[in-house]
């Protein structure tokens, strides 16, 4: 087997403790802590803005009004409509914008 | 029994229910994965070990690190931890989901866990909000649609990836944000949600600016979490379910 192959299958396995690992390490407890629980309420909010922000930051002109139009459409409509309402704006922008 | 009829006829519309909201993650994600299989071609891999790598860790931005990392001829266990500190979040997402679906069969549970990536977490966590059961059924129709579009794009990318167009003008790479965060605006009306926004972006900023990726993920993560545990329980809305 080539060392690709093992680089692979480490990685899947490193990758499967990830997804694992937390749920074996709270599942341990009997009782939550109100601010554990807290904590995981805002994992969804906290992690995935970590997904944005950053490049976000680093973006253009026409990235902004990509994500602004998005962020305005998902407050009354979906995340479809949100997500082609974005798109849309972005490759038309990126045509004027570059 | 009309009983049976019932739940088989439900657990139908359970996955197609599920299927149906994979339909934008698919969408999102194909970019990703036809990119994906043509740089890993670009780095030395063959057809086969891309497709291999996206059958078995299944997340995209860990495995363009891997990637990457192996196209610079860095040693092969330091790309193993990257692709770990880039995963580093799931853990989050495990300890949170493991609590709608603990009741689960535990051969359920460890498939369920392999298929964790960022939008099954969010969407799963959308409908535990809901109040509607996170059921076997339904989130494997969200999953599976993502995990086999994934596998066989990586794939083609692959094998044609030469053949991808101007994908800056297609505005390819930046479809994941807008994607995200349509996801984080979903979270919108639970306790805490602006501060824990504005604390993840700050520090991620911040991280992202000294640090650097991929570590940026976990530290921002990390501090909005923290803000929500650290404020007092009245604000988080947890005491007053008890």
């Amino acid at each position: 087997m080539s060392a690709t192959f093992w680089i692979i299958i480490a990685g899947a396995i490193a990758t499967y403790l990830t997804r694992v690992g937390g749920h074996l390490v709270i599942s341990r407890f009997d009782h939550i802590h109100p601010r554990v629980e807290a904590g995981l309420n805002a994992v969804p909010a906290a992690v995935l803005t970590t997904l944005v922000a950053p490049a976000a930051l680093s973006a253009g002109p026409a990235e902004w009004a990509a994500l602004t139009v998005a962020a305005a459409v998902s407050l009354r409509g979906g995340l479809m409509a949100m997500f082609l309402a974005g798109a849309a704006v972005l490759i038309l922008a990126r045509q004027f914008a570059g | 029994m009309a009983v049976e009829a019932i739940s088989e006829k439900s657990a139908k519309s359970d996955f197609w229910d599920g299927v149906r909201l994979s339909m934008p993650v698919v969408v999102a994600a194909a970019p990703f994965g036809l990119l994906f299989g043509a740089i890993a071609v670009d780095n030395g891999f063959s057809v086969l070990e891309a497709s291999l790598m996206s059958a078995l860790i299944f997340g995209g931005a860990s495995q363009m690190v891997g990637i990457e990392l192996f196209g610079q001829h860095v040693a092969p266990w330091l790309i193993v931890l990257s692709i770990f500190a880039v995963n580093f979040r799931h853990v989050l997402y495990s300890a949170s989901i493991g609590r709608r679906i603990a009741h689960w069969p535990v051969i359920q549970q460890a498939l369920g866990y392999f298929v964790l990536t960022d939008p099954q977490f969010a969407v799963a966590e959308a409908r535990a909000e809901s109040g509607r059961p996170v059921g076997f059924v339904w989130y494997m129709g969200l999953g599976l649609p993502v995990y086999v579009f994934w596998v066989v794009e990586s794939g083609l990318g692959a094998v044609f990836g030469k053949l991808i167009p101007d994908t800056h003008a297609l505005g390819i790479d930046f479809l994941l944000p807008i994607y995200f965060l349509g996801l984080v605006m979903g979270f919108r009306k639970r306790p805490l949600w602006l501060p824990v926004v504005i604390a993840s972006a700050a520090a991620s900023i911040i991280a992202y600016k000294t640090v650097g990726s991929p570590w940026h993920v976990s530290i921002g993560a990390i501090a909005g979490v923290l803000l929500a545990v650290i404020l007092p329980p009245h604000h988080s809305g947890v005491e007053a379910k008890r």
